[in-house]
């Protein structure tokens, strides 16, 4: 199964051909980039941010103050990624003194505060008309311009960070963060450090935004207070519950699912909008915990069922 | 001279007007077996959660084998050699049962703060949480999860997590308590086969089953300890029987 989805996304340039189409699942890949890093606080610590969208705009736009400044590409994608990811780990100090709603509402402050400064600074950020990025660098000397080539550029990015997460959500660390999500008092008297654990996964999970912040920057070229805006933060966490928190697949469907009705059915359906929110209530509704739990909980019902089917049948053939 | 296993001196811990913990003194030696008594509301659990540091004390001290745990982050405490099980069952019910235990011991193994290394491999860690549940009678359970398990399964994983640790004090918050006559009789067996080198300071209401268990007896009323002593001195107390045995 694995590799037969590697396979697809590998081929994906010559399978729809249509360059508006290979630049959607750039941008479907940058998404899910985005809703797999918060996935790591919502779906694994229990955490809920309304911030997150910060750090895509602090990687942003630090990536392309440190380029228009004169530094090469990599180092200034490097200094937007060490920046936020070091805003990351203020936030979580700041946000994790809070429980439950104290901590949603201080993510929201936050990422409300870095909004305002990007939207007020003019001379640094161009405020609300962006700012510019001049160029997508060349990775290894390889020209990352057209669209199959930037696309499997994400795809490598993406797929790093997929198996990283993938690895984090297994690793000791990882057991760590969901007993502490399901048992912060019982971990604390297992020996673990809950708030340390949690503060790695924040800043983990800051990193990874930060990666999505600067492969946005480098797909749209621009950057504007938008992109960091509490509707940017709340849509990634509702990409997140509409695949499936806690599991890994669930955001990058739900990444899929929430690019595509914006970008693509919106073109044919004015009301989109009120579309987006039928599907996700649908889901919600008789899919609470998201569409691939949900779909996974169906199967294994049918196949229970089939079973049962089987075993009906079966029964005269054993006692015969 | 070695240091008592747990000395707790003039504790003290208030509810806004109401006192739960009123200059609470108990030393408890290595090796020892303590029941604390007294009716509900007596400040039992308060006590261990002061001990644990579930609760801040507002006043006074507790120390394991001579360090000082107030003002002490639990999981510190827990590193010290303290652990203990929960009146009303703290496990994690989605998963297998083997996996809680795997929790216990990664609590104080360095490898927790691993995010890269797949946990499953850790075969020296799962090894030591099936011989753990093993030693609780639930090695043929370890794969189930904990929502499908009885509650005496789970009392007795409680258990198999808090031993897995190899304490030094073990704080025991009525390990009987739900349980049948026939699950009391195997939780009784294994607290009696707990090894002496582990402290074991035990509220627990079943007094046939603690009397037979304990050396000293603590009695708590009103936050306040009462009467301490040997089986036969707490027993014959008049102070005993008018707030405890209702005589």
């Amino acid at each position: 199964m694995l590799a037969l989805c590697a396979v697809a996304l590998l081929a994906l340039p010559w399978i729809i051909g249509s360059e508006f189409y290979v630049n959607m699942a750039s941008q479907v890949l940058i998404y899910a980039l985005f809703a797999l890093s918060i996935n790591m606080m919502l779906g694994y610590g229990g955490m809920v941010s309304l911030g997150h969208a910060a750090y895509l705009g602090i990687a942003g736009y630090a990536c392309i103050l440190a380029t228009l400044a004169g530094y090469n590409q990599l180092l200034a994608a490097m200094f937007g990624i060490a920046l936020s990811t070091a805003a990351a780990a203020l936030f979580g100090v700041l946000s994790l003194r809070a429980p439950g709603l104290g901590f949603v509402m201080i993510t929201l402050a936050l990422g409300q505060i870095v909004w305002g400064i990007a939207y007020r600074a003019n001379d640094l950020t161009g405020g609300d008309n962006g700012i510019r990025h001049p160029a997508r660098p060349m990775p290894f000397g390889m020209d990352i311009r057209d669209a199959p080539s930037f696309y499997y550029f994400t795809l490598a990015v993406f797929a790093i960070a997929l198996v990283c997460i993938w690895r984090f959500a297994r690793s000791p660390l990882g057991a760590s963060v969901m007993g502490a999500r399901d048992q912060p008092r019982r971990m604390r008297m297992l020996g673990h450090h809950v708030w340390l654990v949690r503060w790695i996964t924040f800043v983990m999970a800051g990193f990874w935004g930060s990666v999505a912040g600067v492969l946005y920057v480098y797909y749209n070229l621009f950057l504007s207070p938008h992109a960091m805006s509490l509707q940017q933060s709340a849509e990634i966490l509702l990409m997140a519950i509409l695949g499936g928190a806690s599991t890994l697949t669930g955001p990058i469907l739900g990444a899929a699912i929430i690019t595509l009705v914006k970008n693509v059915i919106s073109t044919y359906v004015e009301r989109w909008n009120t579309l987006l929110g039928m599907i996700f209530v649908l889901v919600i509704v008789f899919m609470p915990h998201g569409l691939v739990p949900g779909c996974r909980q169906l199967w294994q019902r049918m196949r229970g069922r089939e079973g049962a089917h089987t075993a009906i049948g079966a029964a005269p053939e054993r006692a015969q | 001279m070695s240091p008592p296993a747990l000395a707790v001196a003039h504790l003290s811990k208030r509810f806004g007007g109401l006192p739960a913990a009123r200059d609470v003194s108990l030393t408890v030696m290595a090796g020892e077996r303590r029941l604390i008594i007294g009716p509900n509301g007596a400040g039992k659990t308060t006590l261990f959660n002061l001990i644990t540091g579930d609760l801040s004390a507002d006043g006074g001290s507790a120390r394991l084998f001579g360090q000082e745990l107030i003002g002490m982050p639990t999981q510190q405490r827990v590193h010290l050699g303290l652990a203990r099980t929960y009146q009303i069952l703290t496990l994690f019910p989605r998963e297998r049962l083997i996996h809680n235990v795997v929790l216990a011991l990664l609590g104080l193994d360095r490898r927790r703060w691993n995010p890269w290394s797949i946990l499953l491999a850790k075969h020296d860690l799962y090894d030591a949480a099936r011989a753990a549940l093993d030693s609780v009678g639930l090695g043929g359970s370890a794969e189930r999860v904990v929502s499908e398990t009885s509650y005496g399964e789970r009392r007795r994983l409680e258990l198999a997590m808090a031993l897995a640790q190899k304490p030094k004090v073990l704080l025991l918050d009525e390990p009987l308590a739900g349980l049948s006559q026939g699950e009391r009789q195997t939780v009784r067996a294994l607290l009696e086969s707990i090894p002496r080198d582990v402290t074991i300071v035990m509220i627990e209401h079943d007094m046939d089953t603690a009397l037979a268990l304990a050396e000293r007896i603590t009695v708590l009323h009103y936050g306040e300890v009462i009467v301490e002593g040997t089986r036969a001195e707490v027993v014959a107390d008049p102070r005993t029987r008018e707030v405890y045995l209702g005589d």
